[in-house]
């Protein structure tokens, strides 16, 4: 057997290959070029910064607007995460509950805090919680793939032709506003809803078409925003009498629910408004206005 | 180049390769029905997604994640014996190296089918190449990952070029598949000087070079919990407390696994009392440094007092998490530890003993991690349950029998201990069969009489 060259240089070879190796990682890496988004804004500053504040005050706990949400987006199964059960009875309303929407993930989900203040119905016990599509997001910093970004008018939205289902911005929600499709979500569906999901056109601001191995949550309604509508759980919450979502845009220090129009600052001011978990610095877009007098 | 006859001595290494008892059937069978049972089921899990999982919305990651922290942990074995030890030469490594080696590549195998059994689009494991964001810990993890793989490989078979050329030039009538096999891996190996020095050089710079993609690959791994804002992960200490856990539950699987070799493949004069024994001290050294962080991180948590840091510990032990955190504490901390520590039983048995409990424990270890803090409540709706299903025992059960029957077939192609290593550093070729009954072969029977006594 002869020494051929290629045979001799190889221990070589294997030396300065290990010497690479973890520069050779890199090379064969596109990712790092690939940061933005094509979905994300490049379009400069937006005018717009959404805010959503909710006036727990008036919140009695009726769940409209999870009702309302539930239908705008055909939200599929929530695979046995606790849900509203459809039996509580609020003021307002008796049950308002479509009983094919009992078990559905709820993106804006109802607290009741108070269980041991006063009935159920008492204003000021219950705690709406949608995505706080917070400006310092756990969830896009972690994402490995940029499937969750900010767009230009920060919110926070999921791109389901992306995602790995990895759930790793389940795990940084400090909200737990991130809920998954652990299976086929056309399978809760009516077929009122399935058609819905077959017409009507997907996009990171409206992913309407739920995908089975894939990452969802509340994006602001952010299809419906951008042509001058208010989110459908602003919309359900006004039209149910309780007028206690409020949404607009921090950029022009407006707030609205369908019914009034108030100035951000003041309101923010004068009712001493507080985020949740504010001391973990995400910066949250969803303001809470607590009970007075209470 | 001429045959070699096999010294008496390494006669033992090299019989398992060229004989194939019925045992050694029985025991492939029975792993790779298991392998197949966890096949089955990984199917209904891509068919029917994962909601045949107990994972659900509140605990999103099961003992997919466990397994993953677990054998990522292992991988801590290779490195650690071979180039620590060698760099520092330590000659009592030598029959060892490349159990350790081993160990690492194959556990680092299925680290990464672990991510993959978790993900719920497989389908899509291209897009961390194609879009990956640097700001994430799982891409730092995807990095270290592959470059711990490829450098462990690398280190793995560097070591087994004269040992390959080795069964080159000695096995007689071998199947021609195993013939053509050696003929390649053995890169024309003929033990010259130059390629000596080139291969020890290689060696050298492989084992400075693995050490810190090692420690990087514990630390992205305890960071991809650290970095996020939940209770009981969000800690500066994981880091070097994955670390710690490493090298642990490294030794303690290096010490089960060269336990099975030297029963199996009768290496009782290589494997020693004195190689338990050291690997036993290193064994008890890695548990204090892993109590010490323990202590460290509960203490702090517990005297801050903060209520979900309160609640936390609670379930641990008192709570919801009695049971596995006491199963760990007692399995991997204290049982071992007891049994180390007393003289008599630092024997063989008492060694295996104690490593098989510490895998245990430390399982429980990384599910305590995992689990607990995604179970904790955020809000009102109290603990979230989470229960694997069979599916998610019987893919943990391909992890756990793959990585025996990956480790069992390579030792059945190549020598699970390195011979020319242990033949002394001054020779280290195959074809000369004057030199190697010297040397390393009294040590072995001085040892031979210390594990009488």
């Amino acid at each position: 057997m002869s020494k051929g060259p290629s045979r001799r240089n190889f221990i070589k070879a294997s030396a300065i290959a290990g010497a690479t190796l973890l520069l050779g990682g890199m090379a064969g890496f596109p990712g790092a070029a690939s940061q933005g988004h094509p979905h994300s804004g490049s379009t400069g500053r937006s005018k717009k910064k959404w805010v959503m504040v909710i006036d727990t005050e008036r919140c009695d706990g009726c769940r409209m607007c999870t009702e309302a949400c539930i239908e705008e987006h055909v939200v599929p199964s929530g695979w046995g995460e606790p849900s509203f059960q459809g039996v509580r009875q609020t003021t307002k309303t008796a049950v308002l509950q479509k009983p094919e929407h009992i078990g559905r993930q709820e993106w804006i989900k109802v607290y009741n805090m108070g269980e041991d203040l006063g009935p159920p119905g008492d204003k000021g016990n219950f705690l709406p919680l949608p995505c706080m599509q917070c400006v310092n997001a756990p969830c896009v910093k972690v994402c490995p793939v940029n499937a969750t970004y900010h767009n230009e008018d920060g919110l926070v939205l999921i791109d389901n032709n992306r995602c790995i289902g990895c759930r790793y911005c389940m795990t940084a929600c400090p909200y737990e506003r991130r809920f998954f499709n652990w299976g086929d979500p056309s399978q809760s569906y009516t077929q009122e809803e399935k058609a819905k999901t077959v017409f009507a056109e997907s996009s990171p601001e409206f992913p309407v078409e739920h995908k089975k191995g894939t990452v969802e949550k509340c994006m602001f309604c952010a299809h419906r925003v951008k042509f001058g509508k208010l989110p459908a759980c602003v919309e359900a919450c006004t039209k149910a009498g309780m007028k206690a979502l409020f949404f607009g845009n921090r950029n022009e220090d407006v707030v609205s629910n369908g019914a009034e129009i108030l100035k951000l600052s003041d309101l923010l001011k004068s009712r001493g408004a507080y985020r949740l978990q504010e001391d973990l610095g995400t910066d949250p877009n969803v303001y809470y206005l607590p009970p007075r007098g209470k | 180049m001429k045959k070699g006859t096999i010294p008496v001595e390494e006669k033992a290494i090299v019989n398992p390769l060229q004989t194939t008892g019925m045992k050694y059937y029985v025991v492939i069978g029975l792993l790779a029905s298991v392998v197949g049972i966890g096949l089955f089921a990984y199917i209904t899990q891509l068919t029917q997604g994962l909601e045949v999982t107990g994972m659900r919305n509140r605990v999103m990651w099961g003992i997919y994640v466990t397994n993953f922290v677990y054998f990522i942990a292992i991988s801590m074995a290779g490195t650690l014996i071979s180039a620590i030890l060698r760099l520092t030469n330590a000659g009592w490594r030598k029959p060892i190296t490349r159990i350790a080696e081993s160990i690492t590549v194959v556990s680092l195998i299925f680290a990464g089918s672990s991510i993959v059994f978790d993900l719920g689009r497989p389908d899509r494991m291209g897009h961390m190449l194609l879009f990956g964001r640097l700001d994430s810990p799982l891409i730092w993890d995807l990095f270290s990952l592959t470059s711990y793989l490829i450098g462990s490989i690398l280190y793995l078979y560097l070591p087994l070029i004269p040992d390959i050329a080795y069964l080159r030039d000695s096995s007689t009538g071998i199947s021609g598949i195993k013939q053509w096999l050696y003929k390649r891996l053995s890169l024309g190996w003929t033990g010259s000087e130059e390629q000596k020095k080139k291969l020890e050089r290689a060696i050298k710079v492989m084992s400075v070079l693995i050490i810190p993609v090692a420690v990087s690959i514990h630390s992205v791994t305890a960071w991809i919990f650290g970095v996020t804002l939940k209770v009981g992960w969000h800690s500066t200490i994981f880091a070097p407390y994955f670390v710690s856990g490493a090298v642990f539950s490294g030794i303690a699987t290096i010490i089960l696994v060269a336990a099975i070799f030297r029963k199996a493949y009768g290496l009782e004069s290589f494997l020693t009392l004195r190689h338990f024994k050291n690997l036993a001290y290193l064994m008890m050294a890695g548990n204090l440094i892993y109590v010490y962080f323990l202590v460290s991180e509960f203490l702090t948590m517990y005297y801050g007092g903060e209520p979900h840091d309160l609640m936390l510990l609670n379930a641990f032990f008192t709570g919801e998490y009695a049971i596995q955190f006491w199963t760990f504490a007692i399995a991997a901390l204290v049982l071992p530890l007891i049994i180390l520590a007393v003289p008599s039983g630092r024997t063989i048995l008492g060694i295996v003993i104690a490593a098989v409990l510490a895998n245990i424990g430390m399982w429980f270890a990384r599910y305590i991690i995992v689990i607990p803090s995604l179970s904790h409540p955020f809000l009102t709706e109290g603990w979230n349950p989470y229960t694997p299903t069979w599916v998610e025992i019987s893919i943990t059960g391909l992890s756990f029998a793959g990585f025996a029957l990956v480790l069992a077939i390579f030792a059945k192609l190549f020598p699970i201990i390195s011979m020319w290593e242990i033949r002394g550093e001054q020779e280290g070729i195959a074809s000369q069969e004057s030199q190697h009954s010297i040397g390393p072969v009294g040590e072995i029977a001085r040892d031979g009489g210390e594990r009488a006594t």
